[in-house]
């Protein structure tokens, strides 16, 4: 379980979240819509360490392994790397982090990019890639180093409406497998229809149903 | 026809010089141009501040100057060098100064989001730094570093300044002797064949670096 208390953080004079609570469970889609500005980005910053936060807690248990990193993100823009190849950028920090052979990490990257319809795409750069791709590639990319927790920053933002049933399935398999998937969005249809815990972030967190 | 050919030797011998002074140059001054980029952009206000001012005096003060200082004004602090390597000592602090700031630029132009998505990945700051951003920095810098270099081949004509005898020496000698002005423009067209070839061999880099956007 990831488990979030008191969260409070601010930036300078601004309070941007304070005390927030919630919980999150593996095999969970936790929505948190809100209006911009509200802290929604700031909340899964924290969530993913990216960004430091003032006080509270952010505890996960039962975690498969000890990582440092427990919890991925897939960045509203991916930030996929340019300069390499949709499967480098998967075997890279594979490689790297999980210090697994190239052959290994090549195995794995293929399979993870098959499973999500990518197959043909692996030699192919960002720029080669359309909007949707370039999200499985950063999907992908997360999901390899086998994140507990996976955050999704406006998976929806990007896409053309058709894809986002895509993306929402997407949600749904990778929850399925044991992840839990953290999205924060604007986008309430969406929210509403695939959320299996849906909250709403304002001068509080609400929990809207679960 | 016959003229020039009787002035090659000559000439060739002050090709030697600029080449090698062109080339040694361009191997010391590019790594260390990186090292004193990497101090200069580290959390240390000490080193942040020593390379600062290593950067201000070195573009501040004239090439020419800086070749005089390293070898007429190191033997008063007991350093006596000889010709070649006063050179190639002031060259290369000098070039290294301007690729260290063309490679700050680089490095300040990468967004943010690259770093951010290496440290959610758990990538360590040294797998960042050379895998990930490093790699995007030498194809932004590679049209300045060409322009230095291109520049770095014309400024090896410096060198007379110390009694070293490059390709304007032997023009400027044989046109002296001859009264002729041949010798010079045949100085001209070694320049522009050298840098012809620093071109193409740019060219082709830049070239090899297109397999991305």
């Amino acid at each position: 379980m990831l488990k979030v208390e008191n969260l409070s953080k601010s930036f300078g004079d601004k309070k941007v979240l304070e005390n927030i609570n919630f919980e999150v469970n593996k095999g969970d889609i936790a929505i948190i819509t809100g209006p911009s500005g509200v802290g929604k980005t700031t909340l899964i910053r924290c969530l993913s360490s990216l960004e430091k936060y003032d006080s509270g807690k952010i505890e996960i248990s039962e975690r498969r392994e000890e990582k440092q990193y427990p919890v991925g993100l897939v960045f509203q823009g991916f930030n996929l790397f340019p300069h390499l190849s949709a499967l480098e950028n998967i075997t890279f920090p594979l490689i790297k982090v999980k210090k697994h052979s190239k052959e290994k990490a090549e195995k794995q990257a293929k399979e993870l990019l098959a499973s999500l319809g990518l197959e043909g795409l692996e030699e192919s750069y960002e720029y080669q890639l359309s909007g949707g791709q370039k999200q499985r590639v950063a999907i992908a990319r997360a999901l390899a180093l086998n994140p507990e927790y996976l955050c999704f920053d406006e998976p929806t933002s990007a896409l053309d409406s058709e894809l986002r049933e895509d993306v929402g399935e997407m949600l749904r398999g990778i929850a399925k497998k044991g992840t839990g998937v953290i999205v924060i969005t604007h986008d309430k249809i969406f929210a509403e229809k695939y959320a299996t815990k849906l909250y709403e972030l304002g001068e509080q967190l609400e929990l809207r149903n679960s | 026809m016959s003229y020039i050919m009787e002035i090659m030797p000559l000439m060739m011998q002050g090709l030697r010089t600029t080449i090698w002074v062109f080339v040694f140059t361009g191997l010391l001054s590019i790594p260390l141009g990186m090292i004193i980029c990497t101090l200069r952009l580290s959390k240390s206000k000490i080193l942040q501040g020593t390379m600062q001012l290593y950067i201000l005096i070195v573009r501040g003060t004239p090439l020419l100057l800086q070749l005089i200082f390293v070898f007429f004004g190191l033997v008063y602090v007991g350093i006596v060098l000889d010709r070649g390597t006063a050179v190639l000592i002031a060259f290369t602090l000098n070039y290294a100064a301007y690729f260290a700031e063309i490679f700050r630029g680089g490095v300040m132009s990468i967004s943010e989001g690259q770093y951010e998505a290496s440290k959610v990945l758990g990538l360590s700051k040294r797998d960042t730094y050379f895998g990930v951003i490093l790699p995007q920095v030498f194809k932004r810098v590679l049209p300045p570093v060409g322009n230095e270099l291109i520049t770095l081949v014309k400024d090896t004509s410096l060198v007379y300044v110390l009694g070293l005898g490059d390709v304007i020496r032997a023009a400027k000698t044989l046109s002296n002797t001859q009264a002729s002005l041949m010798p010079i423009v045949v100085a001209g067209v070694i320049y522009l064949v050298l840098i012809a070839i620093v071109t193409y061999l740019l060219r082709r880099t830049e070239i090899k670096y297109n397999y991305y956007r």
